[in-house]
């Protein structure tokens, strides 16, 4: 029980580089390499979502709760 | 024709509204859980659409294009400040939900009551949240007007209209008319933001439009503005884009949405598709350099009336009628929200607390609609009375004082190891810190002029090194300091903590927990009962 636990939390891991990407100005602050006409800036970004919406999937099936788990 | 469709739709959502109220009729509406929360019933698709028109309102829509169009980059903010909310809200708004399930909770400031036994600083959470929340209302209103002065409504009629039915329906109706409004806005939205891909597609595309805007923002005086970040401005700009990630967990319309899931995996999986939402905003954004482009220039200086404009002069007149639809419903929507909320904080942290600890359920959904009203009109006058400008000046502040907040809702969720003294006086020691930044801030002009001598934007400079840090953070962290200073020094001296009536598993725990049970002092009028192994009776609201 104790190491299931543990290995939930590994999973929550998963969350840090969404919240981190998009902060990271220094490394995407620039125009090239552009797709689409976007600059980097814009599509980085834009891509930041993307990764959030999968990670944040993978983390909730990963840790989905069995209810009735705490009986 | 743009006008026929705009009013038209706009009639039919209004209309929309106060049938909400016979939406999943419950048995009692007059009940706080059932006006203020929706019974806590809301399922999957629900919720979504709630959290979308909640988070994402008019002004959203009309402010960050409007942003791009002004400064370019540096208007982005609000795209990887959405996103960063997702993980956060993944972990955190989870937590909230189950902590407010198992104590009948339904605003911020009575987290904060229950987790660090104070009453005097849940009142203070909740009056914060209350003059925050206010002006937030009020620039939602400034959206809506901005659209009805592009239609060519002019006046204050068709405002105070709009203002009056929505406070009507949601009077009637509570969550329940802004949840069915906000599927219908979705709907309308998506229509925009595809005729808008669509109209971009057809025109030159996005490596013109930013070769253009690039070579706009070249000749212009300002140094800040451009396609990218001025080297000094990425300190301001992580600054404003944390900032405003964190306020998102203190605004009390911002919990009021995810609160009326139905249960935790409703909330894990909403927060888990709710980038989708980030990348429609980084789309409408976008817009703002076409808009450029294209040679759109505001109406009368209002920068709010970017979009607008745009969708008049580049959309055929049905399809900008419909997009001033969806623009005017997404700011009635949050202003909804948001007057529920400022409501529910009154009623259930100042009301109940110090003016009639034995309110009945029924008599607190009647103070709650009331107080609805209270907010919503009175929103209106300040930007009827007042300047515009005025609203947008309080909206900056409510931005920052929102955060001062922080220590107590948001890390209270984590960890309930601050004293509440600490608390009470590092939340203040914010505020006023907050407002002395804020006073200093001048707006310089074109040719280094001072257009405003006081409360001229949210970043302030640091020395003499050209780069700005936004002051809500610089404010939360001098509150963090004397919080923990103070608190380490309580401890010191042996003086006990309040009670926290919180246990651990409060924040893990689900719709089917049997172990469901509320706070006595802060029940909706059942009555006492034991609590502790006695009281495992399954909970008499839990679907």
């Amino acid at each position: 029980m104790a190491r299931r636990a543990r290995a939930n939390r590994i999973w929550y891991l998963l969350l840090v580089p969404p919240a981190v990407a998009p902060l990271l100005t220094p490394l995407y602050n620039r125009i090239e390499p552009t797709v689409w006409g976007l600059p980097f800036f814009y599509w980085y970004q834009l891509m930041c979502a993307v990764l959030a919406m999968v990670l944040i999937t993978v983390v909730h099936m990963a840790t989905r709760e069995r209810r009735h788990e705490w009986q | 024709m743009a006008v026929t469709v705009f009013l038209t739709l706009l009639g039919a959502m209004l209309l929309l509204g106060f049938a909400a109220a016979r939406w999943r009729r419950p048995d009692d509406i007059h009940s706080l859980e059932e006006w203020g929360v929706g019974g806590r019933a809301f399922g999957n698709w629900v919720s979504w659409f709630l959290l979308g028109g909640t988070m994402y309102s008019a002004y959203t829509f009309v402010a960050v294009p409007a942003l791009t169009y002004g400064v370019g980059a540096i208007g982005f903010f609000a795209v990887p400040f959405a996103i960063i909310t997702t993980p956060l809200a993944f972990i955190f708004t989870a937590r909230i939900w189950s902590v407010a399930h198992r104590h009948g909770l339904l605003t911020p400031g009575e987290f904060a009551r229950a987790r660090f036994g104070s009453t005097s600083l849940g009142a203070l959470v909740a009056l914060t949240g209350i003059i925050a929340t206010m002006p937030y209302v009020a620039v939602q209103l400034l959206a809506l007007k901005a659209v009805f002065s592009t239609v060519g409504v002019s006046g204050e009629w068709p405002l105070l209209i709009a203002v009056a039915m929505v406070s009507l329906s949601t009077f009637r109706s509570g969550l329940r008319a802004p949840a069915l409004l906000s599927i219908a806005k979705d709907i309308l939205l998506a229509w925009v933001v595809l005729s808008a891909l669509l109209v971009v597609t057809m025109s030159s595309g996005w490596g013109e439009i930013f070769r253009k805007a690039g070579g706009y923002f070249a000749t212009t005086p300002s140094p800040n503005d451009g396609l990218i970040l001025n080297p000094t401005g990425q300190l301001g700009f992580v600054t404003l884009v944390l900032g405003s990630a964190l306020s998102v967990f203190a605004y009390p319309h911002a919990v009021t949405g995810m609160l009326s899931a139905k249960d935790r995996s409703t909330v894990r999986r909403n927060i888990a598709a709710s980038p989708i939402y980030c990348l429609v905003l980084g789309l409408m954004a976008l817009l703002g350099f076409f808009a450029l482009t294209e040679g759109i220039r505001p109406l009368d200086g209002d920068l709010n009336t970017v979009m607008p404009q745009m969708f008049q002069k580049l959309f055929p007149g049905w399809s900008a009628g419909i997009a001033y639809a969806a623009l005017g419903v997404a700011a009635l929507i949050p202003a909804a929200v948001m007057s529920i909320s400022a409501a529910n904080a009154f009623t259930r942290s100042i009301y109940r607390t110090y003016l009639r600890p034995a309110a009945t359920p029924p008599e607190e959904a009647r103070v709650s609609r009331w107080a609805s009203l209270v907010v919503k009109f009175g929103a209106l006058a300040v930007i009827l009375v007042m300047q515009p400008s005025y609203a947008v000046d309080l909206q900056l502040i409510g931005g920052v004082i929102i955060l001062q907040t922080i220590p107590a809702v948001f890390i209270g969720l984590a960890t309930g190891w601050f004293d509440w003294r600490a608390l009470v006086a590092g939340l203040v020691t914010g505020l006023v810190t907050s407002l002395a930044l804020l006073w200093d801030i001048q707006q310089i002009g074109a040719g280094g002029v001072v257009v405003k001598a006081h409360f001229g934007g949210s970043s302030m400079p640091v020395g003499d090194t050209g780069m700005t840090v936004y002051v809500g953070v610089v404010a939360l962290a001098v509150n963090l300091l004397v919080t923990t200073v103070l608190t380490l020094l309580l401890r010191l001296l042996r003086i006990p903590p309040g009670r926290d009536r919180t246990t651990p598993a409060d924040y893990v725990a689900d719709a089917d927990d049997p172990m469901i049970k509320r706070l006595d002092e802060i029940l909706d009028g059942l009555p006492a009962r034991p609590v502790g192994a006695h009281a495992r009776t399954a909970g008499s609201r839990s679907p």
